[in-house]
This record gives C-alpha cells, sequence and structure tokens, in this order.
C-alpha cells in the first residue's frame, strides 16, 4: 500500500532530477485544472498563491474571517534556512543532517535533504515579498541560533516572525484573488472529501455563517489544515486549530502517520486554573541565557527570592552539563515533569519550574559597566544596566508574560512548564506530497513527513512554506498531467449529492442528541486522558486505560452532548462539536501508535524503554519505520510500516551530556 | 500579584444575525478569577447560558495570544478593552473588581456588518489587500535575500508598520470609522522598502479607492485608532500615506 | 490619476481642507497683524492706513476674492466631510471611546467650525460689509474702521457686552479649531518625520494660543480702554 516514490540516484541529485523528469501540464490546460485548498495558512496560502501565478484555478478555504489568521501567525522564533551567510560552516547538508537527527531518526532522508535544499530559496522569495527580516546595520540580512544548534541559520523578525511569513504568503495570495485565479471561501469548513472512482475529486464545505452545505469540484484537493495539537485540549495552538479535514481523509482512506509523535515545548506559561482554555509560548530563545531550577526542598512553599542559591537545583545543568539550559524541546521537557512530579514543582498548581533571569541580568549589567569603562558601581546600578540589556533582547516576551500572570519577570522568575506544541504525525504522504488516496495531498503540519519523532526549532515554518511554494507546484503537475483528459465533474454526480447526505445526516444527529453536557466539557476530559496517559511520558498500562476511556467517552459524547443553536445558522457550538467528535476517534488511534511503538524516541517517551539514568532509549531494529495506520471502521485500524532507510546518515544515540 | 474573585454584571451585545435588530442584554456571573483573560470569563458565561438552555455569545477568537487579530470586542468603551497595546484574548480580569459592570459590543462601523452578537465582517480589509497590498512577485523570481542591502532603520520601520494584525480596532475606536490606520500600516511597510518600489505610487491610489469603496469615512487625524492599536501602529504612517498619495496623485500622466 | 479622482477621494478631500485650511491660516497671520496696529496707541492712525491698504488696493482685493473662494470651500468640503463620517456608523455605541482615544476639540472640528462661522457672520457684518458697501466695486470710500470698532466694543450696553462675549468665544473656537487643524493640515500633507511632527506640533499649538488671544484681546482692549 506504501510506496513513497522517492526517486532513485544520490541523495543530492534526487529533487532536480524529479524536477527535470516530472509530467508538466502546459499553461492552456492549467486554466482547465481545478485545485481545491483547504486551510490558509503558511502551507495553503503559499500553495494557491503559487498555483494560482502557474494559472490552475484554484479555490482555497478557511474556517476564520480571512486567511491571515491562521495559527502560522503565532510562530515567534524563526525560520531555518542553509544560506550560510555566516561563513559558519552551514550547508545544506548540515541543516539536513541535523533536522534527520533532531528528529531522531525516524524521518525520510530524501524528503529533508529536499527540505534543506529550498530552504535558502524560501528567504529569497519571502525578501522580494517584502517581508521584514532582521537586518545587520550593513543592511545584509541578520542571523541567530536557535535550538542549540551550532550554526546562525535561523531568519527572524523579532519574535513575530511567523506573523511576517504569513503576511507575506497572504498577500501573495489576495493578489492571485484580485486576479481572479484564486478564489477564496473564508469562514468556510471542509467536512468531507467527495471520491468518485478512487480519486479525490472534490469536498463539502460548510459555510459557517448561513450553515449551509456547498459540493465543491476540483482535479485535485490539498489539504493544509495544520495539526492536531487540540487534541490534548490545552495546547498552544488556536482555539479552532483542528483535525477535521484531515480525519475526514483519514476515513475516506488517507493512512495516518505516526499520529503519536508529538511535541511538547517547555517553555510555556503555566496553567493558572480550571478556567484554562490555552497555552501561550515563550520563545525558546529565552533559554539562551534564562537558568531553570526548582527548590532542592520538596514542596518549598518560600518565594523564590527568598530561597537561597545553595537551596536551588539547577537540574538540567546538572543532570546535562554539555548542553545545561540548551538541550533540545523534548530532553528539557519531560526533565521538568520529572521534578515536579516528583514533588519539587513551584507556583500555587506546583506544576511549573522557574526560568530565572537574575543572573543573566548581573552578567550583562557587568559587562555593559566594564564596556562603559565604570569601576565603581554598585550592584544596583549593575542590575539596572543589566535589565536594559534584557528588555532589549527579550522586551517584547517578557511583557507577555507579565500581561499573562501579573507578575514582573524582571523582579521574579518567570514559572513555566511544558505544553503540548506541534504534531510531528499527521497525514502520510509520500515524495510528490501525496497522501495514499489519489488526488488527495496534505502539506505543512497536516503531514507527517519531515520532522521525524521530533520537530527542531524553526524548522516548522521551513517546511510549510517549502511544500507550498517550491514542492507542490511541481508534484501537482505530475499527477495533473494526465488528468487534463477528464472534464470537470458536475456537482450534481452522485457521489457529491450522497457525500452531502452523509456530512448532513451527521450534522443532524448531533443536533438531535440534545444531552446534558457541553461540547467544551467532552474536551476538557479528552484533553486530561490524553495528557496525563499519552502526554509527555507514556506507558503501556496507561495507554491502554486511555483506549477504553476514550471509546467510553465516545459513546457518552454521542449520547449526551448538548448543542444549543440550529443548523442553518451561524453556530460555534456546533462547529465545535464536530471538532471535537473527530479528535476524540483521532486520540484513540494516538493512544494505539503509542502503545505499538515500543521504543523511546524524540517526543514519543514510553516509561518502559529508558536508560538507567532516565534517558530515551530507541529501538532501531524494531521500530525504524513509520507507523501508517489505514482506517478501516469503528476503533479498527490497520498498520502499515513503511520501512526508513539511511543511506548516508548512520543513525546513532542522540546524547546532551 | 494578589489573585481575588469576583461577581460582575456584564451588558452584552445580542444580534441574531445581520439582519436582526440588536439589543443589550444583562447577565450576571460570579466567583471569576482575577487570572482569567477576558474571553475565558466569556467561557465561562457561555458555558453558564448552555446550562440553563440559552443561546451562548458568538463572538470571533482564535489564537488567544495576541497576534492572529481575530479577536473583536468593544469593551467598556475602548476597543479591545481598557489595557493599553493589548488585545480582548490577553486582557486579563484583574483589570476589573468586584461589582463592576462591563458593557461589551461589537466593532461598529457600516464596513464591518455585525454577522451575529460580538462578530463582524471584516472581509473588506482583505479586499483592501487585494487592491494592492502586496509585491507582484511569483514564486521563484526572487533574487538572493541580501542582494539588496535595506538600511536597518528602514527595515525596522517598515517591520514596525508590518506588525498590524488587521483587527479591525483603529476602524472601531474612529469616529469617522476610517480605515487609514490599517491601509497606513501596509502602505508604509510596503512604501518603505524597496522590493515595494515599482508599484508604490498604484498601490496607494488602488487601496485608497478600496477604501472609500467599502464605505469607511475619511481620516480626520483625531489619533484615537493609535490610542486603541494593539499594536501601537503609529499615526506617522497616515502622514506617509498622504504622503505617498499626494506623489502619486501629483506625477500621474493622466 | 485625474483631478478630479484626486480631489474626490477620501484623502483627496482631506487634501483640500489641509491647502485651504493652510491657506487660511496664512490670512489669520495677516489679518491678526493688521489688527495689531490698533495697538500703537496713535488714535488708530496706523491702523486705518493698513487698511486703507487692504481695501484700497487692487492686489489684496483679489486675493481676497480667493479667500472667500478658500474659506467657501474649506466650510462646504469640511461639513460634507462632517456628514457623510457621521453616516458611516449608523448604529452607535453605548459607551463611547471619548477622551480616552483623543483629544476632545480633535473630534469636534465640524462643530468648532460651525461656531467660528457664526462667529463669522458677525463679524463680517460688523465691518467688512459696511466697508464693502459703502465702497462698492471702487477702490475707495472707505469707512473708518477704528472709529467702526470703537463703536462696536468701546461703548457699554447690552448689545455690546453679547457682542464681545460672543467675539471671545469665537475666538476660543477659533483656537481650538486650529490646535487640531493646525498640525492635522501638515499631517495631511505628509509630514511623518517625527522631528518635524514634533516641531509643528508645537508651533500648531503656539500659534493658535497666541493667534487667538491676540483676536481675542482687541475687543478687550476697546471695552476696557487700555488703548488710549
Amino acid at each position: 500500500m506504501l510506496d513513497a516514490k522517492i526517486p532513485s540516484g544520490p541523495l543530492e541529485n534526487k529533487w532536480t532530477d524529479y524536477k527535470g523528469h516530472c509530467k508538466l501540464v502546459n499553461p492552456a490546460n492549467k486554466r482547465k485544472l481545478e485545485v481545491i485548498i483547504v486551510g490558509t495558512g503558511l502551507a495553503g496560502a503559499s500553495a494557491a498563491a503559487s498555483l494560482g501565478e502557474l494559472g490552475y484555478k484554484v479555490k482555497a478555504f478557511c474556517f476564520q474571517d480571512s486567511p491571515r489568521r491562521a495559527h502560522s501567525i503565532a510562530a515567534q522564533g524563526g525560520i531555518n534556512a542553509a544560506k550560510n551567510y555566516q561563513n559558519d560552516g552551514d550547508s545544506v547538508f548540515r541543516l539536513f543532517y541535523d533536522t534527520i537527527k533532531g528528529g531522531d531518526y525516524r524521518a525520510r532522508e530524501g524528503n529533508v535533504h529536499r527540505l534543506a535544499e529550498v530552504s535558502a530559496n524560501i528567504i529569497d522569495q519571502c525578501v522580494a515579498q517584502g517581508v521584514p527580516f532582521a537586518r545587520e546595520y550593513g543592511g545584509l540580512l541578520s542571523n541567530r541560533s536557535f535550538g542549540g544548534t551550532q550554526v546562525q541559520r535561523t531568519f527572524y523578525a523579532a519574535g513575530q516572525t511567523g506573523q511576517q511569513l504569513l503576511i507575506g504568503a497572504y498577500q501573495a495570495l489576495e493578489r492571485q484573488v484580485a486576479l481572479g485565479n484564486v478564489k477564496m471561501y473564508s469562514r468556510h469548513e471542509m467536512l468531507e472529501v467527495v471520491m468518485v472512482d478512487g480519486k479525490a475529486r472534490g469536498i463539502i464545505a460548510r459555510d459557517l455563517i448561513s450553515g449551509k452545505l456547498e459540493r465543491h469540484f476540483g482535479h485535485a484537493v490539498l489539504l493544509c489544515s495544520g495539526g492536531y495539537g487540540n487534541v490534548f485540549y490545552l495546547s498552544t495552538n488556536a482555539m479552532g486549530s483542528n483535525v477535521t479535514a484531515a480525519w475526514k481523509a483519514h476515513k475516506q482512506g488517507a493512512a495516518f502517520g505516526n499520529p503519536c509523535f508529538t511535541q511538547i515545548h517547555p517553555t510555556c506559561i503555566p496553567v493558572s486554573g480550571d478556567h484554562q482554555s490555552k497555552l501561550t509560548l515563550m520563545s525558546e530563545s529565552l533559554r539562551n541565557d534564562g537558568r531553570i531550577w526548582v527548590p532542592k526542598k520538596q514542596g518549598d512553599s518560600r518565594k523564590p527570592n527568598e530561597i537561597p542559591e545553595e537551596e536551588r537545583d539547577y537540574y538540567l545543568e546538572r543532570r546535562y552539563p554539555a548542553f545545561g539550559n540548551l538541550v533540545p524541546r523534548d530532553v528539557a521537557s519531560r526533565a521538568a515533569k520529572e521534578r515536579c512530579d516528583a514533588g519539587y514543582g513551584v507556583g500555587t498548581s506546583k506544576q511549573a519550574v522557574y526560568l530565572d533571569y537574575a543572573s543573566a541580568i548581573e552578567r550583562y549589567g557587568r559587562t555593559e559597566a566594564s564596556k562603559h569603562g565604570l569601576e565603581q558601581v554598585s550592584i544596583e546600578e549593575i542590575i539596572t544596566m543589566g535589565k536594559e540589556v534584557v528588555k532589549e533582547k527579550y522586551g517584547n516576551l517578557f511583557d507577555m508574560y507579565e500581561k499573562i500572570t501579573g507578575e514582573n519577570p524582571y523582579e521574579v522568575p518567570m514559572r513555566i512548564y511544558p505544553a503540548v506544541h506541534y504534531t510531528m504525525g499527521g497525514l502520510w504522504v509520500d515524495y510528490e506530497l501525496m497522501t495514499t488516496v489519489k488526488g488527495l495531498y496534505a502539506l505543512g503540519e497536516a503531514n507527517f513527513s519531515d520532522h521525524g519523532a521530533n520537530r527542531l526549532g524553526a524548522s516548522a515554518l521551513m517546511q510549510g512554506l517549502a511544500d507550498g511554494y517550491f514542492v507542490i507546484p511541481y508534484t501537482i503537475g505530475n499527477y495533473l498531467a494526465d488528468e487534463i483528459y477528464n472534464k470537470p465533474i458536475s456537482t450534481d454526480h452522485e457521489a457529491f449529492i450522497s457525500a452531502e447526505k452523509e456530512v448532513s445526516r451527521r450534522l443532524e444527529q448531533l443536533m438531535n442528541i440534545k444531552g446534558t453536557t457541553s461540547v467544551e466539557t467532552f474536551h476538557k476530559r479528552l484533553g486530561k486522558i490524553m495528557w496525563d496517559k499519552c502526554g509527555m511520558a507514556r506507558n503501556a498500562k496507561g495507554l491502554q486505560e486511555a483506549i477504553s476511556e476514550i471509546q467510553q467517552l465516545k459513546k457518552e459524547f454521542w449520547k449526551d452532548v448538548k448543542i444549543p443553536g440550529a443548523i442553518d445558522e451561524f453556530n460555534p457550538e456546533l462547529d465545535k462539536a464536530g471538532r471535537v467528535a473527530d479528535f476524540i476517534e483521532l486520540g484513540e488511534l494516538m493512544c494505539i501508535d503509542a502503545l505499538n511503538r515500543e521504543e523511546s524516541c524524540g517526543g514519543h517517551f514510553r516509561e518502559e524503554h529508558q536508560t538507567e539514568d532516565g534517558e530515551a532509549m530507541r529501538h532501531d531494529d524494531k521500530f525504524m519505520y513509520v507507523a501508517a495506520w489505514e482506517y478501516k471502521a469503528d476503533h479498527e485500524w490497520i498498520l502499515h510500516k513503511e520501512a526508513l532507510h539511511y543511506d548516508v546518515i548512520k543513525p546513532s544515540q542522540r546524547n546532551y551530556k | 500579584m494578589e489573585h481575588y474573585t469576583m461577581n460582575l454584571t456584564l451588558k452584552v451585545w445580542r444580534q441574531k444575525n445581520a439582519k436582526s435588530e440588536g439589543h443589550l442584554e444583562t447577565y450576571q456571573v460570579s466567583d471569576i478569577s482575577s487570572e482569567m483573560s477576558f474571553l475565558e470569563m466569556f467561557d465561562v458565561l457561555n458555558e453558564q447560558l448552555i446550562r440553563d438552555g440559552k443561546e451562548p455569545i458568538a463572538f470571533d477568537h482564535d489564537c488567544r495570544e495576541g497576534i492572529c487579530g481575530m479577536c473583536s470586542m468593544y469593551i467598556n468603551g475602548k476597543p479591545h478593552g481598557p489595557w493599553q497595546a493589548n488585545t480582548t484574548c490577553q486582557l486579563h480580569m484583574r483589570a476589573f473588581k468586584d461589582g463592576d459592570t462591563i458593557v461589551v459590543e461589537p466593532w461598529r462601523a457600516n464596513a464591518f456588518p455585525v454577522v451575529k452578537d460580538l462578530v463582524v465582517d471584516r472581509t473588506a480589509f482583505d479586499r483592501i489587500i487585494q487592491a494592492g497590498g502586496y509585491v507582484s512577485v511569483n514564486t521563484g523570481n526572487a533574487v538572493d535575500g541580501n542582494a539588496i542591502p535595506i538600511e536597518k532603520d528602514k527595515a525596522d520601520a517598515a517591520f514596525a508598520a508590518a506588525m498590524c494584525i488587521g483587527c479591525g480596532a483603529c476602524v472601531a475606536a474612529c469616529k469617522n470609522s476610517s480605515a487609514m490606520l490599517f491601509l497606513s500600516a501596509k502602505v508604509s511597510h510596503l512604501a518603505l522598502l524597496p522590493q515595494g518600489a515599482p508599484e508604490r505610487k498604484s498601490r496607494v491610489v488602488n487601496m485608497v479607492a478600496q477604501m472609500d469603496k467599502e464605505g469607511f469615512g475619511a481620516c480626520t487625524n483625531t489619533g484615537a485608532c493609535e490610542a486603541a492599536c494593539p499594536k501601537e501602529i503609529s499615526l506617522s504612517n497616515i502622514a506617509r500615506l498622504n504622503q505617498e498619495y499626494l506623489t502619486a496623485s501629483l506625477v500621474s500622466e493622466k | 490619476m485625474t483631478w478630479k479622482q484626486m480631489f474626490t477621494s477620501s484623502v483627496g478631500k482631506k487634501l483640500v481642507m489641509s491647502f485651504t485650511g493652510i491657506f487660511l491660516i496664512l490670512f489669520l497671520i495677516v489679518h491678526a497683524g493688521l489688527n495689531a496696529c490698533i495697538w500703537a496707541n496713535d488714535g488708530g492712525e496706523m491702523f486705518n492706513k493698513a487698511a486703507h491698504f487692504m481695501g484700497g488696493n487692487w492686489v489684496p482685493r483679489i486675493l481676497e476674492v480667493g479667500l472667500f473662494a478658500g474659506l467657501i470651500l474649506h466650510i462646504v468640503q469640511g461639513l460634507m466631510l462632517e456628514s457623510t463620517n457621521r453616516k458611516k456608523r449608523s448604529t452607535k455605541y453605548a459607551v463611547n471611546y471619548g477622551n480616552k482615544g483623543s483629544k476632545w476639540y480633535s473630534r469636534s472640528m465640524g462643530i468648532l467650525g460651525i461656531l467660528i462661522l457664526l462667529f463669522l457672520i458677525l463679524h463680517l457684518s460688523n465691518f467688512w460689509l459696511p466697508n464693502r458697501s459703502s465702497q462698492g466695486l471702487s477702490l475707495s470710500g472707505e469707512i473708518d474702521l477704528y472709529a467702526k470698532m470703537k463703536e462696536t466694543f468701546a461703548t457699554h450696553s447690552p448689545v455690546t457686552a453679547i457682542t464681545i462675549l460672543v467675539y471671545v468665544l469665537g475666538c476660543a473656537a477659533l483656537g481650538y479649531h486650529l490646535a487640531h487643524g493646525f498640525q492635522s493640515a501638515f499631517k495631511t500633507l505628509g509630514v511623518h518625520n517625527k522631528k518635524y511632527q514634533q516641531m509643528l506640533m508645537a508651533i500648531g499649538y503656539v500659534f493658535s494660543i497666541v493667534v487667538c488671544i491676540a483676536f481675542a484681546m482687541m475687543p478687550l482692549s476697546f471695552h476696557f480702554g487700555w488703548i488710549s
């Protein structure tokens, strides 16, 4: 069933060869080919714009009121590219190598190398669109290092890189809308993939304002609908981020790849109470200067500033002297959880650790003092100067922290805790980004492809834009070249009618339950099961329990959910109900996948598989494969394995000690 | 920071759909934690309404971290509520005290018709961008990113303008319902960069024409937009737009 | 872009307001300068000479036509802008942003303008109209404007008191109108450089205070006999 279609030949020539040999569609024919794009984040907007430019007839859908709202906008840190502007030894190979290693050897070499190759083009394209990347005084682009890489390859726009890149793609998209090449459907949600003769031929979408169902034909359908972190209820994802589009595709035959690979980001603002609706990420760059600690005494209720230096446990520096506070995300997250579970957590919830800037402030202050040739300076003056430097570097993050918590991080250490941030898993796709359903593609976070079991910082933006700007414009031609013989199918075709009927039936079923429990309550319960049993650390017993709890939850949901309002109107509760229903089903599959993968790798940590000192233990002999799950029936999936071959890189155990 | 709980009276605009009449309705919420965000307080209210068999209040929101620009409440007479440089989703309940009455209205402007309750239609902003808020460069056309050096100050100024999140608070705050701050942020962003230069003149002219067509008012430089802007987009961008417009109209051939 | 387009778009309409506004500001300087001659304390000799130049020379008389044209344009365009802007929000807010976001006078340019217009009608009927009706189309035949001022302001009657009050209020309205209008006109013309904006802002405030106090002092000086 799984053919990854990776071109043969040497790694560095695969993409060039592919581009040289793939089929092309002539311009006159492009006008006759229709492409549907679901989701308008970095992947969707860039794909819609690029395909529109090529002359395809594109229809783009998003559930927000404007494509500019997609959650790509929230990415803070930056975007990687192998430009080697800093002359510090970066190269396409090194970016490729770092990404494979960072993913703990669970990604495809061919895909990742292509990603590294096109990374440089992305920067050029974005600059040409007017994305205001940070620059040096000489007028050239500035870089920083990110996520503990040894080279400076991250391009950024203050702490708002995702926003600027998305606005760039959004503007390119709006330009195509103005030119009539793309038709935009905002406040629309895709609720079904329409299949004709085994190929994806369109979608059923719901106009979220009027509640009406619409049929849309496309020679190909692209899902760019993002990740499914909201299955955990609390995550750094936007409130509306959902798995529905991908899940509908999955149920129509698209295999789901590595669903259990979830990234938990170590530096988020902790939960403040039961009312919490989402979590906010604080850029990873904070770990460059901040020191992470907990009290040495369990349940210490003193205020942080009252705890003397010798009674603090800088546990990352203690456990990982080589990398210290800069260990990768998965390692830092697990270490925080370990301390909190052992009773050393801080704050009212005891589910937090300190991220302390006191020593950085003092260090910067001293540097400033010596820079200005000041010798007789009081510690207060040093601290004042140090705060200025820290403000310059991290001011916006500190402000954000203060807004949310009401605490001043210049005076009191910040409290942080890991939170669900990104999902490496997603729809299984081949080298051409096509799912196991013909004509159905998945791009960006919605696919499983490039990050293996753990994503490195500043590479999500890179992947989304690589897929949309530089991969799909080639690979889709290879498919559509043969489609020119197929006339557009009327939306009165039987397949469209029955698909719409099915969607309509499901909506009515939801509305007719008229139970007693709100959608939100079910979502929270699902989130708790997932976080407790399929979160940062997983074990067989917990996962088995989770599976049966989720099955139970699903039954309850379909019996007792309460949805106010009607179908034929603007009804956010109904929208949410549909999404939560899909999350429940996905949650079960995630647990099944996590149970199946009896090893620890990247973001997936099975407690049974760890070294004596608590580090992750991979089992390459048994699990060097992509787990692609085929949907059969309710609670029933078939596992297909795509073996991963490392021809160029030799997998090794990651070590940050 | 001391945490406390509070009881509040909320007066919220309810309107079934674009065609129906709306009115302010009064609700009581209790035991609201000072640590909640404003929207979480609304979540609590909505859960309460659902429990009571009433329709929850529709409001726009998505990222809840102050960057997507989707949230849009006009709280006690100010877009995004009492805090400066803030979005509704980042407003926290410690801004209020026990016993307060809070009036929540949708953005009001004819160019932003109400969809339902507090949700308005802001697609006019998209159409303004369609009129010219871009650089016409097809994918693959780009030269090397470092081929055109850009003065750091200019790049920074362009970034400051590009920070606009398109939430529409400027329109909501303006007595004329003018979209000039939004428009000028985009015009400035692209006018400051060499990449935007070739289309500089047509861009400003077409975007202003589109803004007028959408039914926004004219700017009278009161500065209310700047004061309400969650991203502190500067009013001087409007002056820059004016300059761009004047130059474009004076040098045009027709 | 055609001229029509240029001046009828929302930005173009503002350009009209800005051009005419700055033109009127220049007129105010001339007017205030001329009127300041009353403080020469020479029984109005210098003042009447200056006034004679304005009324008895064809150059200022032609410019006067331009002045009225500018004034009318400013008024008509201003009122139209105000009324169209008001129509852009059919449903009003229950609670208003008010002074939290902007100065009251920047939001009240229409009202302030109307107040100034009312004052202007009185002012013109006090001085300009009698003078021009005495002159007709010729350049001679002016009345003694200094004496006219004395007659209007120096007597003690309820009518005088009301007139002076209207003048002082008119000047106040003008002051606030200028406090916003001066700097706004330059912003509309495209001055976006922070340094110049701040400078123009300061000049604008000083100008509006000084000019308006100067104008208000004129009737008061006559009334309270501060001029010999």
